[in-house]
């Protein structure tokens, strides 16, 4: 679904990210971890392709086209959808309005998916205008799930949201993955789940939402590098007992290699 | 592009100051198509469903006024002055003629105007519709309106202006004397909608008392050639309350120098002014002058202007107190439209001038008390459509 190759991206003169390499298959949730500022944030700005965020060397390439020049909104429209940490706000356009922007197609019966998100009530409001922490999330998966993009990359879906919402967006990542196992069954599961076609980019510098979702790899970006690709849990373990001392090092040794 | 220092002068002498009479229409429904089309873009119902009252005046012309609810007075200013007596203690009290030379002109050479008035105790169930349109090319129209709220009552007025298709040149001269009374309440939509050679300069000032509320509204998102006014409101009795707010656009050759003034007179009174600007081509001075005059005041003023392409925008807020314990503050922005907003909506699927027009529509809308759903949906258009031009 997402290749990045050898990725080196320079923002206001500095380099902010070195030579990444990742792969995204179909269907698969990779975590990204990494210390504030490793660069994680610019990573997926690069993926949309944000001005700001210089790409010098390297490409990505998406469903198999290279996106590394594609203006922001040709992007989305192939199937690439953002949740941002701090979007900004709009002054005089409701969230009702940007949903049915990213519901290009009409399909979204916008009252039904406020309802699960316990959004009803902010519809009708300027988007991001006074938002707490957790309205923003939930006012940025329901317009992804509007969207339902191919691609969905999730910068810090937990920060700044209390005990209860991080359930309800738990929840909503899982639906708009289709990894849900809370949705009434009808149909079996296995049959759910055997189309599952959206990969995933979840941001996290805590690893607590992996309490709430599952996912099938993990990757550190220490310092603008990409130092280590495994099992998402055992990355989560490494760093609860040892913070991310264990990752300086190894970032200290593949830096030369760069 | 006009800068601020060289708002160009007008000379009185090259407008006309005598037009000929138009005949008085029974129906709103036999006035010529061309000019209803105007009328109607400024928000004049034809239909009266929805209005309390209408008055119309074409040129020199009242060209139809009626009243449909008791208690509501709609006529115009000179048979007001044959009804009522006292209306000598309303007229010219606020402004004196010799303040400019418009507003002596328009004491010299007066052109009827409305009075508009609602008796104790009564609330208009729907807006009374009021239109000053100018046909004649070349032709100063002097207008002195009146709008009285007497104790109690609850009066909403929606005022158009406009010109005649053809017009190219011509000037408007409004003099405004407004009152609100104990306890009562003027909601006041101005939508105006002159020629891109016309040149507007309305002086409005209103009086509130104890417990008053006045509510204005100014939207100007069509060409014109240069609008001057800086109407002024005193809240004299306690907790009267002002909202002024107005939406500006200036296109290529038009200049607006839009302001209010509200001064607070009385403990407890309350005013908020907020103003959005759009300068594409043209040039808006937005300015907001909050005076606080005794303790136990609060006062907000919030100016936000854009340029979009080239155009000039000036944003003036001014706060004086006079005495300590007030709380006054203001809050201005210019600039052009955020990158982050733009690439924002990108994310989201729209393509740049989608994503820029959007952003457009969006700061033009501010939720307007008292307009109704009929009006609200055709502004919207309106600001669609100028927004469609602009880009
Ligand atoms: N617009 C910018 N201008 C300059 N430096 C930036 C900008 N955005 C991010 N950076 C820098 O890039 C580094 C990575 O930031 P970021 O991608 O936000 O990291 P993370 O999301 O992992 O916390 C930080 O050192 C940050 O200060
Ligand atoms: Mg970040």
């Amino acid at each position: 679904m997402l290749q990045i190759e050898e990725l080196k991206v320079v923002v206001g003169g500095k380099t902010i990210l070195n030579n990444v390499n990742m792969e995204i298959p179909k269907g698969e949730t990779h975590i990204l971890f990494g210390p504030n500022g490793s660069g994680k944030t610019s990573l997926m700005m690069t993926i949309m392709g944000f001005s700001g965020y210089n790409v010098t060397r390297g490409k990505i390439i998406f469903k198999g086209e290279d996106i590394t020049d594609m203006p922001i909104n040709e992007r989305a429209l192939l199937g690439i959808g953002v949740s941002f940490q701090r979007p900004p706000t709009i002054s005089g356009l409701k969230t009702r309005e940007i949903v049915e922007i990213c519901d290009v197609d009409r399909s979204t019966n916008v009252e039904e998916l406020a309802k699960q998100l316990n959004f009803t009530d902010l519809l009708y409001r300027d988007v991001n205008h006074n938002f707490s922490g957790g309205e923003i999330k939930r006012s940025e998966l329901l317009q992804l799930m509007a969207q339902q993009p191919d691609l969905v990359l999730l910068d810090e879906p937990e920060s700044g949201v209390d005990l209860e919402s991080i359930v309800l967006i738990g929840d909503a990542i899982n639906s708009l993955l289709n990894r849900g196992v809370r949705c009434p069954q009808e149909r079996p599961h296995k049959e759910i789940i055997s189309g599952r076609t959206k990969s995933a980019l979840v941001i996290t510098h805590t690893g607590h939402i992996l309490d709430y979702i599952t996912a099938d790899r993990g990757q550190v970006l220490y310092n603008g590098i990409l130092c280590c690709s495994r099992n998402a849990r055992e990355i989560l373990k490494w760093i609860r007992e040892y913070g991310y001392e264990e990752c300086v090092r190894c970032s200290n040794e593949i830096m030369p290699l760069i | 592009m006009l800068k601020r220092d060289n708002a160009f002068d007008i000379n009185l002498e090259d407008y006309k100051v005598d037009a000929k009479d138009h005949a008085y229409v029974e129906k709103l429904s036999q006035i010529e198509s061309t000019d209803a089309k105007q009328l109607l873009d400024v928000g004049v119902d034809i239909d009266e469903n929805a209005r309390t009252g209408t008055f119309i005046q074409k040129d020199k012309s009242v060209i139809h006024c009626k009243t449909r609810q008791d208690g509501v007075e709609v006529m115009s200013i000179s048979q007001a002055q044959e009804k009522h007596e006292w209306l000598s203690d309303y007229m010219w009290k606020n402004i004196s003629p010799d303040t400019d030379k418009f507003t002596f002109q328009a004491r010299e050479i007066p052109h009827e105007g409305y009075f508009i008035r609602a008796l104790p105790g009564v609330k208009t169930k729907h807006p009374v519709q009021s239109c000053l349109y100018i046909a004649k090319e070349g032709f100063s129209q002097n207008v002195h309106n009146i709008a009285i709220a007497e104790e109690d009552s609850e009066l909403h007025i929606i005022t158009g202006c406009a010109t005649a298709p053809h017009m190219v040149t011509g000037l408007h001269v409004g003099i405004s004397e407004f009152y609100v009374k104990k306890g009562a309440k003027l909601v006041f939509t101005m939508i105006h909608d002159w020629g891109e050679k016309v040149n507007v300069r309305p002086r409005t000032v209103a009086q509130v008392e104890e417990g008053g509320v006045i509510i204005s509204n100014y939207i100007s998102l069509r060409p014109v050639g240069s609008l001057q006014m800086f109407p002024t409101t005193h809240l004299n009795g306690k907790g009267a309350v002002a909202r002024f707010q107005s939406i500006l656009v200036a296109s290529r050759g038009s200049f607006l120098d839009v302001g209010s003034r509200i001064v607070l007179n009385a403990p407890g009174t309350r005013a908020e002014i907020i103003s959005r600007g759009i300068a594409s081509g043209g040039s808006i001075i937005a300015r907001g002058d909050l005076v606080g005059k005794v303790a136990g005041i609060k006062a907000h003023l919030e100016c936000k202007g854009l340029i979009l392409n080239d155009g000039l925008m000036q944003a003036i807020p001014e706060l004086t107190a006079h005495v300590p314990g007030v709380e006054m503050s203001h809050e201005a922005a210019v600039g052009k439209i955020d990158q982050h907003e733009i690439e924002y909506l990108m994310a989201r699927g729209l393509d740049e001038d989608g994503a820029i027009s959007t952003i457009v529509r969006g700061f033009l809308n501010v939720d307007i008390e008292g307009l109704p759903a009929s009006l609200k949906k055709k502004l919207d258009r309106a600001v669609s459509e100028t927004q469609k031009d602009m880009m």
